[in-house]
Formats: structure tokens, C-alpha cells, sequence
């Protein structure tokens, strides 16, 4: 089962290790800073799903599935639950379906960490293009792998 | 507790297949618990209904769109309320028997139940769109329940064809009441009814043609009666509720509802009479012909329907009392001779007439019960079938039109249902006795019960018809008509021209009975008909609709992703072309000041990839000048200052690339395939595409005739939705239910790509679950064969 395309290098492998975490870190940046600074969850989620795609190409497809734990449609289901649910609350508090709720925690050390329903539906984008790209990239790699 | 009773039965029909595993074989009678409980409260409300009083219950549902859930309860829906919940506790412990060890009894229960909320709700709802979703639930649950041997192709067909007929009536009769709420300017029935007859409205006609085919295809009028017999296809218990005694006659009950507003004009009984008799012939002449029990049975109930709407049609207030009168009495004896025939195939085995005779000595109460029903069916004194034929036979009489032709048709209808009564009260219990494929018995009291029950009733309201009449039928027949009326119920009329023909048409009836054989025999011909039948009509239509779809997608969808693209964008240069060129004026303001060199030199750069990246003969070469485009376009969005979307260009072409490279091995060569004139065509549409969104995007940024949103973002960004990045705040914040739809779509795709490519190679599960259910059939088929050696 040798892969058509053999692109199997060193550098390339060894930078994919290195590369990988520190890409994964750069998407969850970009997906919490990108309220207010460029970024947000769907230009995080293409960082990461390109992060593992790296993963592929300086390995093989097992080696991506395995970093990745799950089926990447879980991810998209995931993801799709929660930009949905990031709905409801208003509707909880009585406010129109969709209205964006925030609550603002004090932390002793940290300051304030502002949570809202708009970040959790950023990760539900985040999640759900991740889960998409991957599943793409993924069934391709697998019809290439068999 | 209208609400209640009507929502109780979805949330128990849920509940269903879970009560059915844990306590098995009771669990009919269980079930029969809850309509015997419906039965119970609408019975309390019988002395204020009766009284004249009417109740209503609201609740908000789409307080913005006038929809509610709204009930009211009258004299007629109390009378279909009883009628539901009645005959549907006697079904359920019916069901539980007779389906008994079937592997899908549970949810057979959950239709039934579910089938019975819908019903409920169909006859109680006062707002019509509520109305007409239960309507529709009637329809989608009669749907499941006639198509519930699904391995069964013949079972599926008629179930099919049931739910089209139906959901094109439905679609109609949407249409019809939102036409009927507008003229009347309210959705609340009580306000409809209330309100001044709609006859004179300019929306009158296709209103009421709308309406009418609603409840023709529901109400199986000829001639879109015939799914009505092939619905038999279901178990006997559906048979038996659903097409004789509630669903088909939501049409009539329709009708019944509505004469108040919509009736009374000539249209109204032109159609409504004409139709109807029709129905009541074609019904019971074809069941004259039929052998089938049940197919029998199915047919004269065709005609029942048809006489009830001819008795709308008509409207006079001896009519709505005749109605009425004939509904209960038809529910009664028709409930108990279908769940007969259910015992007959149960107990006996024998399905058709010619197979079957002298089981009274070994079935005596099933003979006894099913002579009492087809008694009153024939309308023998003193039976209520009496009471309700001699109103049939005075309402058409005394009917301010066509007397003459009606009585006849009603007359000779009479004659072949005494023909039908004598086959069911005679046929299967007299005579020299048949061997059956069963041992016949009589059965045990849960299949008994319906039949005695209701046989006797139908014995009770004739003996004694004050009960009924002045209980239920003087209200339901009030409601009907609009304004209370004043005839009553009796027995005895004296020696007139109603009971004349009455007695005439027995002794004809009988006569005919005696040559049954031979009648049929001799009317052979009607089969050759046939051929050129309403349902022949259904089937060319349906393969006419299976062939158009496969010529389509042919034609549209033939797999090649170029004609595809050739197809939507040909369209979309005809149709946008085509209203850009009818605007007035068309002003192209290009402006080339203020640009600078960057902006040149990236758009030169451009220019130039597009050229190279359609010329060149290799993929590879093509793909990386199509990235180069992708970047130099991301940089163009920068230089606007729009970094976020230049990132996600940026990113989108990466991930492009990569794909495209995954890809790029599965190719075949680069070829030149297509002749000069296919790429002549190719790039005209290309180049009138590109030249249209540019002239549209000069149009639009001209012609802003109103303040853009941009504004609005800009400001209310950080003060209202706390985020300086404008971009994200109106993807997760001011236009959130966009994304969320984006995003759905995105899941379809990566579902859409996976399902695709692994239909076409066919590889294993890939998912745990997936991999732990192979696992456990493996386990359960090995265990199995391990079990027979």
C-alpha cells in the first residue's frame, strides 16, 4: 500500500511535527482573538484542518486520523449543535431567538474573561469547517490510500 | 382539556412501542384506556352542547400570523369526537388481538394512536391552518398505517397511492382556505360561521372548487374513489377505523362544517349533488360486483360517502338532520360489519364471499351481530339504518331540484345496498357450510366486543331515537345547517312514499340476491371499462411524472460537471441579462482616477495568470497559476483594507491546492478532447458571464439609491455587538442566522463528498459505532448458525 505520491521527505516530516502544534495553538488564537482583530472561527477552523492536511502529506493518512482522534464528521455535527444551540438562550431569557447574550467573569488572577453566545456559535463554525475540510480532504486521501 | 385530549394521544402514541414491549399481550386494552377516557369527558359535555351552548378553547401558537390552536367544540365535532374516540377504544383492544405477535404491533399502536390525535384535532380545531395540519397528519398517518406490510411491494404501491391522491387534495384545499380566510377576513371557524355567507364573494368559485377537491379526494368521490378499496391493503383494523368510520368522512365533515358559509349556491349544489350521486351509484353497483369481503365492504362505504355529500349538497334543513342521521348510523353498522369481516379472515381464514357459507352454528354471536349490523345497513325497521334511510329517502324527495333524477339514483342505490346487507347477514352464516381454512370459532372478547357493541347501538338508537336525536344529532345537525332545527327523530312516519320505496327496494334487493351469481355474470362488461378508469387515469399520470423526471435529469443532471456549469450559468446570463437590458438607463460610471500602482500592477498581474492559466497543457501548471490567481485576488481585498477576507482567500486557495493535489494523480492525461466549436461555446458563455457581473457591479455601485448597511455595521459594531473586527461580529453576531445556514450547507457537502465516494467504492464502515454494529451482527449471525447446527 505505497502511496501514488511519494512525498515522503525529512525536513518536510520534521517540520509537520513541529509545525502541528504550534498551528493548532495559531487557529485557537485566531478563533478567540477574532471578535475584535482579524480572525475568527471560520479562518481558525481552515488553520487547523490545514494544519492536519500538513500531518497527511508528511505522513500518511493513518497518522492524520489518529491526531485527530475522531471522525471528522463528528466534528461537523458537533460543531453544527453548537451554532445551533447558541440560539437559545436568548429565547431562555425571554429575548428574540438569536439575541447575542453575554456574561462577563471575574477571574482573580486573570482580569475578566468575556463569554458570550457569540463566541460559543464561533466555535460551532470553528469546529464545523475543520470537520468539513477534513472530511474532504480525508475520503480523497482514503479513495488515493486503498 | 380539549387541547388535552387531543395531545395526549401524540404523547401516548410515543410511548407505545415501549408499553407494548414491557407488557406484551394486554397491552390493546391498556392502550383502549385513554379514547375510553376521551370517550368519557366529550360524553360530559353532551347536556351543555345539546343545550345549544357552544365551547371554545385558544392557545397561542403563531400569535404574529393569526395561528392558533384554537378548538371548538359543537354539535357536530362532539358527534365526530365521540365517534373517534368510541370506535377507537373498541379498534385498539381490537388491534391488540388481532395483530397479536406481529413483530411491529408497537408501532402499529403509535400510527393508530398518532392517526387518532389527527383526527381528533382535524374535527375540533376552529383555526383552519391548525385544521389543516392535523389534516394533513390524518393523511401522512393513514399513509404508514395502509402501507404497514412495507415488505410487501403491493401494500407499499396502495399506500403510495392513497397519500397522493390525499396530498393533492391537501395542497388544494391549503390553497382554498387561505383564499377562505382572506374573504372572510378571519382563520377562526366560529368567526367564518359567524360571519355573513360568502357566496356573493369574488373569490366564491375557485374558493370553493379548491375546497371541494380537498374533500373529494379525502372523501374518495368518485372519481378519485378508487384509492379508497385499495387502501384495504391495510389490517383490518386500520380498515375499519380509519376507511369507513373516521378518516374518509373528514371530507364530508368538511363539507358539513362549511355549509353554513360556503353553501346554499347553485354551484355549491350542483356539484356537491351531482357528485355525490354519482359516487353513491359507482360505489354500490362496483360492490355489487366484488367478492372480497372486505373489497365489498370498502365499495358500499364509497357509496355512504357519496350519499352524505349529495345531502349536503342539497342544504335544507331535513338534509343536515338526514346527514347527520346516516353518519352515525353508517359509523355504527359499518365499524361492526368491517371488524366481522376482520373476524371472519381470523378466526375462519376466508376472505371472499364465494368461499364461505353456514358458519352460524359455529361462530352463533358473530352471526348474530353481523345479521343485527346488516340489518340496519339494509335499513330494516326497527334498526337506525331505518330511521336514517327513511330521512334519506324525505330529504330527497322533498329537495328543491332535480327530485325526479335523485330520487331514482337514491332508489336504485337502496336497492343494491339491500343486495350487499343480505350478502353480509346471509352469505358467510347460512346455508350448507363450507370448509375453512381455519377451524371457525367465535373469537374471544377483545375482536367481539367492537361488533356487538356497536350492532347493538345501531338497535338502541332505532328502537329508541329520541336518545340520539335529541343527545347529539339535533346539535350536529343545527351546526350544519347554521340555525337550530326543528324536525325530530321517530321510528314510525306512517305508511307514505319514503317507506314504499323502502319496502320496494327490499323485496328487490332480495331478489337480487337470489340471482347474485348471475348478476354478476351479466354485468361482466362493466370490467371491460375498466381499462378506461379514473385509477388507469392515476397510473399514466404517475409513470408520465416518472418519465418526465428521468428524461430531466438526462437532459439536466447527465454527469458532466461542464454541462452543469454551462446550464446555470447560460441561465443566469439569460435571465440577469435580460432584466439589466429592460432598465431604462444603463449608466457605466468608470472612474480611473484615484488608483495606484500596486492596484495596477496586481490586476495586470492578473490578467496575465488568466491568459496563461486557460492556455497552458499541463494540470499542474494550471492549478498553481489558478493559486496565483487566488493570492493576487486575496491581496486586492487587503489593499481595501478587508483582512479578514483576504485571509480566508489566502487559506481557501491553500486548502484548494491541497485537494487539487490529492486529485491531480486520479486525472487522466491532459488531452485536447473537445472540438473548436465546443470551445468557441465555452468561451462565449465564459466571457458574456464575466462581462455581465461586471456590468452588474458597476450598475450597483452607481445606482445605490438607498443608504448602504455598511453604515449601520460600522457604528453598531463595538457598541452593540462588543467586537471591534466588523467582519466577525456580523458573521457571528448581526447576520448569525446566515452562518448558520452557510455552515449547514458546508455539513451537507462534507456529507454529500463522503456518501459519494464511498457509494462509488463501496468501503467498510469507517465509523466505531459503525465498526461496533458489525461487530454485533457478526456476533448475532454466528450465534444464530450456531444455534440451528
Amino acid at each position: 500500500m505505497t502511496p501514488r505520491f511519494n512525498m515522503r521527505s525529512l525536513i518536510l516530516n520534521t517540520g509537520a511535527t513541529l509545525l502541528l502544534p504550534l498551528l493548532i495553538l495559531f487557529s485557537l488564537f485566531l478563533l478567540l482573538r477574532g471578535h475584535d482583530e482579524p480572525g475568527g472561527g471560520f479562518i481558525g477552523g481552515l488553520v487547523a484542518a490545514a494544519a492536519i492536511a500538513l500531518k497527511l502529506f508528511a505522513e500518511d493518512y493513518r497518522a492524520a486520523r489518529t491526531i485527530l482522534r475522531v471522525h471528522p464528521l463528528q466534528l461537523v455535527g458537533v460543531g453544527l449543535v453548537l451554532a445551533a444551540g447558541a440560539s437559545l438562550p436568548a429565547i431562555l431569557v425571554g429575548e428574540n431567538f438569536f439575541t447575542a447574550q453575554w456574561w462577563t467573569l471575574d477571574l482573580p488572577i486573570f482580569g475578566s474573561l468575556k463569554l458570550s453566545t457569540p463566541l460559543i456559535f464561533d466555535i460551532g463554525v470553528y469546529l464545523g469547517v475543520i470537520g468539513t475540510v477534513l472530511t474532504v480532504v480525508f475520503t480523497l486521501a482514503e479513495a488515493e490510500h486503498s | 382539556m380539549v387541547m388535552i385530549a387531543v395531545l395526549s394521544c401524540f404523547v401516548v402514541a410515543g410511548f407505545a412501542p415501549w408499553l407494548h414491549r414491557l407488557i406484551g399481550r394486554q397491552t390493546g386494552w391498556l392502550l383502549a384506556l385513554l379514547p375510553a377516557t376521551i370517550f368519557v369527558y366529550f360524553a360530559s359535555l353532551i347536556p351543555q352542547i345539546s343545550s345549544g351552548e357552544t365551547l371554545r378553547h385558544a392557545y397561542q401558537w403563531f400569535p404574529g400570523m393569526a395561528i392558533q390552536f384554537s378548538f371548538l367544540v359543537d354539535g357536530l365535532s362532539l358527534l365526530f369526537a365521540l365517534l373517534i374516540s368510541g370506535i377507537g377504544f373498541f379498534i385498539l383492544a381490537y388491534a391488540g388481538r388481532y395483530l397479536e405477535g406481529h413483530p411491529a404491533l408497537g408501532r402499529f399502536f403509535l400510527f393508530l394512536l398518532g392517526f387518532m390525535g389527527s383526527m381528533l384535532g382535524l374535527v375540533l380545531s376552529d383555526n383552519l391552518i391548525s385544521l389543516f395540519v392535523f389534516w394533513e397528519l390524518t393523511t401522512v398517518s393513514s399513509f404508514m398505517l395502509i402501507g404497514f406490510n412495507h415488505e410487501d411491494a403491493d401494500s407499499r404501491k396502495k399506500a403510495h397511492q392513497g397519500l397522493m391522491v390525499t396530498v393533492f387534495g391537501g395542497l388544494a384545499l391549503m390553497t382554498g382556505f387561505i383564499m377562505l380566510g382572506m374573504a372572510a377576513g378571519s382563520f377562526e371557524l366560529s368567526e367564518i360561521l359567524a360571519g355573513p355567507s360568502l357566496t356573493e364573494h369574488s373569490l366564491y368559485l375557485p374558493m370553493l372548487s379548491l375546497i371541494l377537491l380537498g374533500a373529494f379526494t379525502k372523501s374518495a368521490q368518485t372519481p378519485f374513489h378508487f384509492w379508497l378499496p385499495n387502501a384495504m391493503a391495510a389490517p383490518t383494523p386500520v380498515s375499519a377505523y380509519l376507511h369507513s368510520a373516521t378518516m374518509v368522512k373528514a371530507g364530508i365533515y368538511l363539507l358539513a362544517r362549511l355549509n353554513p358559509t360556503l353553501g346554499g349556491s347553485s354551484s355549491w349544489l350542483l356539484t356537491l349533488t351531482f357528485i355525490g350521486a354519482l359516487t353513491m351509484l359507482t360505489g354500490i353497483i362496483l360492490a355489487s360486483r366484488a367478492t372480497g369481503i372486505k373489497k365489498v365492504l370498502a365499495y358500499s362505504t364509497v357509496m355512504a360517502l357519496g350519499t352524505l355529500t349529495m345531502l349536503l349538497g342539497l342544504g335544507t334543513e331535513k338534509a343536515a338532520l338526514a346527514a347527520v342521521t346516516f353518519l352515525l348510523a353508517h359509523a355504527l353498522y359499518k365499524g361492526a360489519l368491517f371488524m366481522i369481516a376482520g373476524i371472519l379472515d381470523h378466526e375462519a381464514g376466508v376472505k371472499d364471499f364465494r368461499d364461505v357459507a353456514g358458519l352460524r352454528r359455529l361462530m352463533p354471536k358473530t352471526t348474530i351481530a353481523a345479521v343485527v349490523a346488516a340489518l340496519s345497513l339494509a335499513g330494516v325497521i326497527p334498526l337506525f339504518g331505518f330511521v336514517g334511510k327513511e330521512l334519506l329517502l324525505e330529504a330527497v324527495l322533498s329537495g328543491s331540484r332535480w327530485q325526479v333524477g335523485l330520487t331514482i339514483a337514491t332508489v336504485t342505490a337502496n336497492i343494491f345496498v339491500v343486495l350487499v346487507a343480505a350478502l353480509l347477514a346471509l352469505k358467510p352464516w347460512f346455508g350448507k357450510t363450507l370448509a375453512t381454512p381455519k377451524a371457525a370459532h367465535d373469537p374471544g372478547p377483545a375482536l367481539l366486543a367492537g361488533p356487538v357493541v356497536l350492532a347493538s347501538l345501531g338497535l338502541l338508537c332505532g328502537v329508541l331515537p329520541f336518545l340520539p336525536d335529541q343527545y347529539l344529532l339535533q346539535a350536529a345537525a343545527s351546526a350544519v345547517y347554521g340555525q337550530p332545527v326543528s324536525y325530530s327523530l321517530v321510528l314510525w312516519h306512517g305508511i307514505n312514499l319514503p317507506l314504499m320505496l323502502s319496502l320496494g327496494s327490499l323485496a328487490l334487493g332480495l331478489l337480487l340476491y337470489r340471482f347474485w351469481q348471475g348478476w354478476r355474470e351479466h354485468t361482466v362488461l362493466l370490467e371491460r371499462l375498466s381499462p378506461y378508469g379514473p385509477e388507469n387515469g392515476y397510473n399514466r399520470l404517475m409513470q408520465g411524472l416518472v418519465s418526465f423526471s428521468a428524461w430531466q435529469t438526462k437532459t439536466l443532471q447527465n454527469g458532466y460537471l461542464r454541462h452543469y456549469l454551462i446550464t446555470t450559468l447560460a441561465t443566469v446570463v439569460l435571465l440577469v441579462g435580460w432584466a439589466v437590458l429592460r432598465l431604462d438607463t444603463i449608466a457605466l460610471n468608470v472612474d480611473f482616477s484615484g488608483l495606484r500602482l500596486q492596484e495596477i500592477t496586481v490586476v495586470l498581474l492578473l490578467l496575465v495568470t488568466t491568459l496563461a492559466a486557460v492556455t497552458v497543457k499541463s494540470f499542474l501548471a494550471a492549478v498553481a497559476l489558478l493559486g496565483a490567481l487566488g493570492f493576487g485576488v486575496a491581496l486586492i481585498y487587503v489593499f481595501f483594507s478587508a483582512v479578514d477576507v483576504g485571509i480566508t482567500q489566502v487559506l481557501v486557495e491553500t486548502i484548494t491546492v491541497l485537494l487539487l493535489v490529492l486529485v491531480l494523480y486520479r486525472l487522466p492525461e491532459f488531452r485536447k478532447l473537445s472540438s473548436g466549436v465546443n470551445r468557441a461555446r465555452d468561451a462565449t458563455i465564459a466571457l458574456l458571464s464575466g462581462g455581465l457581473i461586471t456590468v452588474l457591479i458597476l450598475l450597483v455601485t452607481n445606482a445605490r439609491s438607498m443608504e448602504g448597511i455598511s453604515g449601520f455595521f460600522l457604528e453598531k459594531s463595538v457598541s452593540e455587538g462588543f467586537g471591534r473586527n466588523v467582519v466577525n461580529v456580523i458573521l457571528v453576531d448581526f447576520r448569525a442566522l446566515d452562518t448558520l445556514g452557510e455552515i449547514f450547507v458546508l455539513a451537507l457537502v462534507a456529507i454529500g463528498v463522503y456518501a459519494m465516494m464511498h457509494l462509488r467504492t463501496g468501503a467498510l464502515p469507517v465509523t466505531n459505532a459503525d465498526k461496533r454494529y458489525a461487530g454485533q451482527k457478526q456476533r448475532k449471525s454466528s450465534a444464530k448458525t450456531g444455534g440451528e447446527s
